[in-house]
């Protein structure tokens, strides 16, 4: 099968359309059994009492949050490489998700921070670098937004995002080596104690839950931008008038 | 090379012409390290120890507020699209573009800086780290920002733009610079805090004119 053949829109779109069901029924189930396992099955933590159960969310939000960073620069320069339309939609198409992810991963910690170290905030190596991840998420969304032709805001994107993720190694080793100057004695999290069996597991299948959001996310808002982009062609007119009549049938 | 030193003499001459350009970057960058004092009080000791910060980030934004221009005349006027078009390598005169604007625009916070370390009472061998620290740093704000310049080149609201874009990414630049002046004073030793800052402004100096080409491409065609 050549690789390429997924790379034109026309027929992209009726795949994503298979897998986005797929997808979404899958991140219910794993959230539900991970959320099951995390409230219900795992034990009390010793020291933090119930407030830990919040990694559950946290933890594979965060990671998310930097995996889809990374996943945006690779189809970035797919897309600037071999100039594929359907690489820069789908670098647009993560965006907001991986957005959301640096969110609600730094919501959760605040929250789980309250409690734990007595603050919302502290200037900890991994939350800067977790707040530097948002405005490069942010900065990235109001470039794309900014530029009304399509083809130039991809493009301008790709280069944004590909200097970020230059950028995000160093930005880490530079909030890391500011934080140990200024604050020695700072409360870490990288001491975390062996973690029972079923923590484990309910932090995984959270994971695998964030990986199958992303995905059907992703995909669905890529069939968007599809269609939105090639409106003017054959099949796109086609579907978008399949679409209305299945939608006038109903109603 | 010859479009190097053309394009450097050319922007040169531009900015000295329209001087009153730059002093108005300049004049900005010392009320906006003035207004500090009036924000956290004027206790001698606290502003010895906030003084490099507060000068690494009025420079940062000082420099900021210069980087619309870099590319918006010559944008403008079609001359850059012109010097894209011709065989010369893009990425010679847009380096020399970049080192113009920041003889132009740089230079001059790192020579203006002493006087905002001398209001921050800072001792004389801080001053010295401090310009050194700028000195390095600087160029590497003039880089970076110049893709942030490219990539919002003719949007609406380029300049809040640019900022959103530009200033996470100079954090590790205000990390190392004034982290400097702290570690001198603290007795640490600066030597890796400027190493590391020059290392940066020549791992820029690489990469950055040639991601600043891609955007100036993608901008004009």
């Amino acid at each position: 099968m050549n690789l390429f053949h997924y790379a034109s829109p026309q027929t992209f779109y009726p795949l994503a359309g298979r897998l986005v069901p797929v997808f979404a029924v899958l991140a219910a189930l794993l959230a539900a059994a991970g959320l099951y396992l995390g409230f219900f099955v795992a034990p009390t933590d010793a020291q933090q009492g119930e407030v830990y159960r919040i990694i559950f969310i946290h933890v594979p939000a965060a990671w998310m949050s930097m995996f889809i960073y990374l996943v945006m620069a690779f189809w970035s320069a797919v897309g600037l490489i071999f100039n594929t339309r359907l690489s820069h939609m789908m670098t647009r198409a993560l965006a907001p998700t991986g957005a959301l992810f640096c969110f609600v991963a730094l919501w959760t910690g605040a929250l789980w921070g309250k409690p734990t170290w007595g603050t919302y905030w502290v200037w900890d190596a991994r939350l800067t670098s977790q707040l530097l991840l948002q405005f490069l998420y942010f900065g990235y969304l109001a470039l794309v937004h900014a530029i009304e032709d399509p083809r130039r805001a991809d493009r301008a994107g790709a280069i944004i995002a590909l200097v970020g993720a230059v950028n995000v190694p160093v930005i880490y080793f530079s909030v890391q080596w500011w934080n140990t100057l200024h604050q020695g004695a700072s409360v870490s999290l990288s001491k975390a104690p062996s973690m029972a069996t079923t923590m484990l597991w309910g932090m995984l299948l959270m994971a695998l839950a964030a990986w199958a959001y992303t995905i059907a996310v992703s995909l669905a808002r890529v069939r968007g931008i599809m269609l939105e982009r090639e409106r003017r062609t054959d099949w796109a007119m086609a579907e978008i008038a399949r679409a209305g009549a299945a939608g006038g049938a109903r109603a | 090379m010859s479009s190097f030193v053309a394009v450097l003499r050319r922007d040169l001459l531009v900015a000295w012409r329209g001087r009153g350009d730059l002093l108005v970057a300049l004049a900005f960058f010392v009320i906006v390290a003035s207004l500090f004092p009036f924000g956290v009080g004027a206790e001698p000791n606290q502003l010895r120890a906030i003084g490099p910060g507060v000068v690494w980030v009025a420079a940062l934004l000082a420099s900021l507020l210069a980087l619309p221009r870099l590319f918006a005349q010559d944008h403008e006027s079609g001359v850059l699209e012109q010097m894209l078009l011709s065989p010369e390598p893009a990425v010679s005169w847009v380096l020399a573009k970049i080192a113009a604007h920041w003889l132009a625009t740089g230079l001059p916070l790192v020579l203006v800086a002493p006087l905002l370390g001398l209001m921050y009472d800072l001792e004389t061998g801080a001053i010295g780290v401090l310009c050194v620290a700028l000195l390095l740093g600087t160029p590497l704000l003039s880089l970076l920002g110049a893709i942030g310049a490219a990539l919002t080149l003719g949007l609406r609201g380029a300049g809040s733009l640019l900022a959103l874009l530009v200033l996470p990414l100079c954090v590790p630049v205000l990390v190392f610079g004034a982290g400097a002046v702290d570690a001198w004073l603290g007795g640490i030793g600066l030597r890796a805090h400027l190493l590391l800052l020059g290392g940066g402004s020549m791992a820029a100096l690489a990469l950055a004119p040639w991601a600043c080409v891609a955007a100036l491409r993608v901008a004009v065609e």
